[in-house]
Parts: structure tokens; sequence; C-alpha cells
């Protein structure tokens, strides 16, 4: 497989997980923010943060409010992190590597790029923006759907499936660290009664509140929260799993000895912190180790096969 | 209206398929029949179906304009065939093989030892004026003498009939993979169409190709790595560069997936590290190829790919250089080029071409413009020619300027009179004009495609064929008449 194939693939899968994951991000926000009371401003502003996407916000709009942020997280093409340019990059990758994915998959992509183009408006109002949200994660899902149910499972598939888990291993991390910061901020009472409610967005914005629930059925707690979201071996957007899916992957391609030891690396970190036990200051210095791990892997991943 | 052949007017033209109003040529009489019998409705719905047959195969074209920049067209097709017998293709088939064959032994010849010019066949000026020929091939000999590996050579018919070689594409000529793909969907269209004929298959192809191109491997291995070239998405052939590589099994590579390393081989990047390619199937201008010896601006090409080459550690189809013998200048003497390298008499005629350098052909042709077509030597696509009959005064001004300021670069021919085929509009054929590509292979051996690609001008009086300029297409049936 020619290398340059081979990175088209693996940045396919990493703009296509993103675009689901910023759709659900904001969904999920938009979700939290009607159920807190008016005083609490918890606003936008971490949604930006989550994507550390705040220099360049900061260029552009004036104040952080929800017009803002959503037009510059779903439709601002000077945005490389917005759904559309994500998109745009999805259906350019998938364009030059036309006659290695399936047809319907390049269709599905192009189709959902000019969705996005035609009626990104449509994320504005919060009447429209749930279902114009769910259709662009539901059509993502889609394409995993036909990825995965009709695509030959060769080298091509397994780096799709490395740029997806990577992506989705950078998305965990980066939702808990910025989610827990501003939950930790302030510890006035009042704030604590919606503590709760906020460690379940957290849940929400990675699918997790269901499985979450069947898993730990107890009162939603920051540690249970953090051990699921960070340890969990079998839910799939867990960091633990995604190291495994990686690794999993790697065994199928030549020479993945490198990178499954910059993997390993991460993994002992990652179970011998326990994190879940962590004071705010001490998780923020984890996550960033965790994130340098990542990149760590990225790096070594193109260093040896692109 | 369906088709009715009675009111199928032919006019002074030469039809494929009617001999004269209401007459249907002998090899055609049945198809005319099958085609008159259907309804408007069976006639919408056949053509319907072609339509997204050709939209779900995918098969299409890049067009550029300025709205929309670079998209993608469904590819044009019609629905009737155009049909030859295989008594009539056994002769132009023969044709061209002697044509390619001297036109291989003049490349070979002009880059070595250029006994054309000694024995003052062709002239040395003209030679030096020609932009295609790249002295930094000078001395090379590839594989068998052979630079033109794949040749498409565009054949028209006159208002008597006689079949004409218009020009030929040597450089990278594009449309094969149309000819196979039309083929397809007509079987998918119209199955009952092919029981009344013996029509020749093309669809071998893709193999005859990989046939070719692997025996120019400099390794003698039993799996040669052979990669097809193509400049990239945006180029309008990409559909066909995929196509090609996806029925010969072979890499398709963009010029940064390829690098010549120190042993002056040439490598690709896969992620198993650099591997060892042998063939290249280019498709992209020799401009472009190589940085280091050519257009240095050039992010398409390889670096080195033209050292590699040189030391025969690489081998490049078409040849770098062969585009020298892709001139309308030069086409004018392969009637004399075949004569020298062969001994033999063209088969195949060209059409009377003048030369705009030579003063007393210039003179003719200044004052003659509004009856010919004008054609610069190296452009390829229909661009920048005149058609004098279809244009206005102030058109046939220009090209007198263009011409007296640069002669070497313009020849014109007489207009011909293109022959026809009924060509669907709505529900009702009408004759259009049209021509014929065959592709022609030369390795060990020679072989033509069972036909080619026919393009037809879907615009009435019309003879501009290219799709670029919205040009269509027919399949194109060779048919064994012997049996029937």
């Amino acid at each position: 497989m020619l290398s340059r194939v081979a990175n088209n693939l693996c940045w396919l899968g990493r703009y296509l997980e993103r675009t689901e994951n910023t759709a659900r991000l904001i969904n999920v926000n938009a979700n939290l923010l009607l159920d807190l009371p008016r005083g609490i401003t918890l606003g936008w502003e971490p949604i930006v943060d989550i994507v550390s996407g705040k220099a360049q916000f900061d260029q552009k709009y004036a104040s952080a409010e929800e017009k803002s942020v959503i037009t510059f997280m779903v439709s601002d093409s000077d945005y490389p992190g917005s759904l559309l340019s994500s998109l745009g990059y999805a259906r350019e990758n998938a364009r030059t590597i036309r006659e290695i994915i399936p047809r319907e998959v390049w269709e599905q992509i192009n189709e959902l790029y000019l969705f996005t183009k035609e009626q990104g408006s449509k994320a504005i109002p919060r009447r429209t923006r749930y279902e114009f949200l769910t259709e662009i994660i539901e059509s993502i899902q889609k394409i995993t759907g036909i990825l995965a149910g009709t695509m030959t499972h060769d080298e091509g598939y397994h780096f799709l499936r490395i740029g997806r888990n990577i992506e989705r291993a950078d998305m965990t991390t980066r939702i808990i660290d910025v989610r827990s910061a501003s939950l930790l901020e302030k510890t006035e009472n009042e704030q604590i009664a919606f503590e709760n409610l906020q460690w379940m967005s957290v849940l929400k914005s990675l699918s997790g509140y269901q499985m979450y629930r069947r898993e730990m059925r107890l009162r939603i707690s920051r540690p249970d929260v953090l051990k699921f979201l960070l340890l969990e071996e079998r839910f799939p957007r867990s960091l633990y799993h995604t190291l495994c899916a990686m690794k999993a992957s790697l065994c199928h391609l030549p020479k993945p000895d490198a990178i499954i030891s910059d993997i390993t690396q991460v993994e002992k970190e990652l179970l011998s912190a326990n994190p879940q036990s962590l004071k705010q200051e001490k998780l923020h210095t984890f996550i960033d180790e965790m994130q340098f791990g990542l990149i760590r892997v990225f790096n070594t991943l193109s260093e040896v096969y692109f | 209206m369906a088709i009715e052949w009675d009111k199928y007017h032919v006019g002074q033209f030469y039809d494929e398929l009617i001999e004269a109003q209401g007459k249907p040529r002998d090899y055609a009489f049945h198809l005319s029949e099958y085609l008159a019998g259907l309804s408007d409705a069976e006639l919408t719905e056949y053509k319907a179906a072609a339509d997204s047959a050709i939209k779900v195969m995918g098969i299409t074209f890049r067009v550029y304009n300025d709205e929309e920049g670079s998209i993608d067209r469904a590819w044009p097709f019609d629905i009737v065939p155009r049909l030859i017998p295989l008594n009539e293709w056994r002769e132009i088939e023969r044709g061209l093989k002697q044509r390619v064959k001297a036109l291989n032994m003049f490349i070979d010849d002009l880059y070595n030892e250029q006994k054309v010019i000694k024995a003052g066949v062709f002239p040395a000026n003209l030679l030096e004026k020609s932009k295609n020929y790249l002295p930094q091939c000078r001395g090379v000999s590839p594989p068998l003498g052979i630079w033109a590996h794949i040749c498409g050579s565009d054949l028209v018919r006159d208002q008597n009939g006689t079949m004409y070689v218009l020009e030929d594409n040597l450089r990278v000529p594009s449309g094969v993979s149309y000819m196979l793909e039309n083929r397809q969907v007509m079987k998918r269209v119209f199955p009952e169409m092919f029981e009344h004929y013996d029509i020749l298959p093309v669809d071998d192809y893709p193999s005859d190709l990989y046939d070719m191109l692997a025996a120019l491997s400099p390794r003698n291995i039993e799996e040669p790595e052979i990669v097809v070239l193509t400049p990239g998405i945006y180029n309008s052939a990409y559909f066909e560069h995929a196509y090609l590589a996806q029925q010969m099994g072979a890499e398709l590579v963009v010029g940064d997936d390829l690098v010549v390393e120190d042993d002056d081989c040439v490598y690709m990047r896969t992620i198993h590290g650099l591997s060892r390619v042998d063939v290249i199937y280019r498709r992209i201008d020799d401009a472009f190829l190589d940085p280091e010896v050519f257009n240095p601006e050039s992010a398409l090409g390889i670096p080195g790919v033209m050292r590699a080459w040189k030391a025969g550690n690489v081998a490049l189809a078409n040849a770098p250089g062969c585009g020298v013998a892709d001139d309308k200048v030069v086409y004018s003497y392969v009637p004399k080029l075949i004569e020298f390298y062969l001994g033999e008499e063209a088969i195949l005629p060209n059409v009377p071409t003048y030369r705009c350098n030579n003063p007393e052909e210039r003179e003719y042709v200044l004052a003659n413009i509004e009856k010919m077509v004008v054609k610069p030597a190296n452009e390829s696509g229909g661009y920048g020619m005149l058609i004098g009959p279809h244009t206005d005064k102030s058109e046939h001004d220009k090209f007198r300027k263009l011409i007296e300021a640069d002669p070497r670069n313009y020849v014109a021919q007489p207009m011909l009179l293109l022959s026809t085929a009924p060509t669907m509009v709505k529900t009702t054929a009408e004759g259009r004009h049209l021509d014929l590509r065959p592709f022609i292979l030369s390795g060990k051996e020679t072989k033509v495609t069972m036909g080619g690609l026919t393009r037809v001008a879907m615009v009435k009086g019309s003879t501009v064929v290219n799709s670029s300029q919205g040009g269509g297409s027919k399949d194109t049936w060779i048919i064994d008449t012997e049996n029937q």
C-alpha cells in the first residue's frame, strides 16, 4: 500500500471522527444550558476551549456568545476544526482515494459535505439545531457502518481505524480536561448542586451516559465518571479502549513495534496513575501527559509509514 | 415520433448506417429494424437507463469552468451504436499498424542516426523548430526501439466513404476507458441488440496493456511493478487513469509517491518502505516529467526519473520525446516516412495537408482560408484551431496574422465533409458528425483495439467531437458479417 494512500485513509478516519465528536459536543452543550439555572453562566466558551480554538476565535468574534460560537464551530471555513472544514478535508481525502474506499462511502461524504455547506445556518436557531446536528452524527455513523460492513478489512481499513481511534482518544481527553476544570473552578454550594448535571453532560458528550449507568448503577460522581471514561476497557470511547484498538489494528500492519511500544508507554502511565482520585491540578498535568503521549504515537506512526 | 428511417435525412454526407433515405446499409439492417420497432416511451426509457447506468458506474470526465471550478461530469453517450464490418476493419487495422511502426522508427531515428534527414526526406530545420523534440533524449535507445507504446490515431471518413487518418496522438492519448465502458453500458441496457450480430469483444485491452507494459520491465522478474502516473484528481482524464490502474491491478501514483535514489532506480513510498518500480505508464506531459531536466517548477513529476530512464533502470511509456512525431507538420510527412522506413505505400491515406512554412502552400492557405481548417502544430483537444467555413472574416484575418507570424506552427487542411451516423435527438434519430479513435499498442507485437472510441458532435452540423467541448460518444461495433 502506498504511503500517501495510507496517510489519506488515516486522516479520513480522523476527520470523520472529529466531525461526529464536534457535532455531539455542540448538541450536548446546548442541552446542558437549558437545564442550568440562569444565574450560572457556563456558556459556550468551554466549547471553544475544548477544541483549543480560543486564539482563532478571538480574532474574529467579539464575545463567546451562542451564535458566534456555533457559527465558528459549524460553518466557519477559516477555522480548520469547524464541521464544514473537517468535512471538506474528509471529502478531499476521500476523493483522492476513491478507488480504494467503497463507492457509497465517497457518495455519503460528498452528500454530507454539501448538506452541511447548504444548511449550516440551521445550527443557529435552537429549534432546528438538534435535528441538524443529529443528521450529521447519524450520517457519520452510517459511513462508519458501511466501511465496517463492506470494505475489505485490509491494511487500508486498519489505517482508517487507527485514525478514528487516535482522534477519539484526543477528544475524550480534551473533554475531560476542560469540563473538569470549569466544574471545579467555583465551589459555592449552589453550583455543587449542579455538578451532577454537568458530569452527566460530560458523559453525554461522549455518548457514554447510558453505558455508564448500566456499568456503574450509582449516583454520578467524579471518580466514577473519570474511571469510566479513562479506564473502562469495554467502552469504545474510553481512552484505554482506543489505545487497545490501535494496538489491535497495528498487528495487521508491517513494522508496528516502535508504535506499539509508544502506545504501551501511554497505557502504563494511564493504568498506574489512578486518575479517578487525582485532584484538579494533578489531573490536568496527567491529561497533558496523555496528550503528549498520543502526539508521540502519531508522530512515530507518521515516521514509520508515511 | 419514434425512429422512421424514411424521414432520416442523409444529405450530402456519408452516413455510417443509412445509405440513403429509408435505405439502411446491409450490415445495419437488423439494427435499424430493431430501433424502428421501439416506441417513444421505450426510447425514452432506454436513454434514461443508459444515463443512469453511466451515473451508477461513475463514468465521468472533468471539465473546468469559471463558475463551478473543476467538476465531474457524467460521460455523454448516445445509444445508437456505430457499425463497421470486420473485413473493412482488418484493412484499417493493417494501415494503423503500418503507420505506427513507421512513426516509431522515425522517432528512434531522429534521436539517433537521423538517416531520414541525411537522406533529405525530412528537413532538418523542421526538427530544430519542433516544440516537442527533446535534445535530452539524443542517443537513447529504449527497449525494442519503441518510443510510442500507446498511440491513439483519429480517423475520419469523408463524403465518399474513404477513411483518412486525421492525426496521431503519441503523447498521452486518452479515451480508451470510455471505449470499454461504452460497451459495458450497451450490454446492460440493450442486451437484445446484440442478438443479431457477432460483435467482436473489446475488453481484453487492459490485459493487453498490462502485457505490453510488463514486457518493458528492465528486471526479468515474474511480476514487475507497474504504476500509472497521474497528474492527480483535477486532471480531465483522472477517471481513466484510476480505471486503467484498477483494471490492470497496478498502483495509481502521483509524482510525490515516487523517488529516484542514488542507484538511479525509481522507488515508490509504501508502508513497507521503498519498493522498486519497473515500468511507469505516465499520463503526464514531458514538460512536467522531471523537474531536474525539464520544467523546474513542476510539482507533478519525479526529480531524476530521466536519469533512471536513460540508465535503463525504469521503462517509461510512452517514452519522453516521442511527441516529436505528434505534430501536425510531421503528420504531413507520414506517407513519405512509411515509404522511407518500410518501403511500402501507406495503406491509410492522410488528409491533404498544406504546410504553412512552405511559401507556395502558405500563399494558397492565406488565399483560401475561408474554405480551410487551420490547426496549430502542437495543440490537442481541438483548441486553437480555425474552421474557415464556420467563422467570419475577423477570425479569418486573425488567423492570417497568426500564420504569417509563425508559419512553422500552422498547417491547413481542406474542410472535409465528415461522415454522420444516426444519433438520438429526443425520441428520433438525426445524423451527427463523428470520428473514430482506435488505440494501437506497440511492444513485442502490435495490437489494435477492436474498433475504438467513436466520438460524435452532438450539435447539429458541428464537427467538434471533443468531450471537453460538448462532444458525445457511441459504442463502436466491429461486426463479423461472414456468418450471417
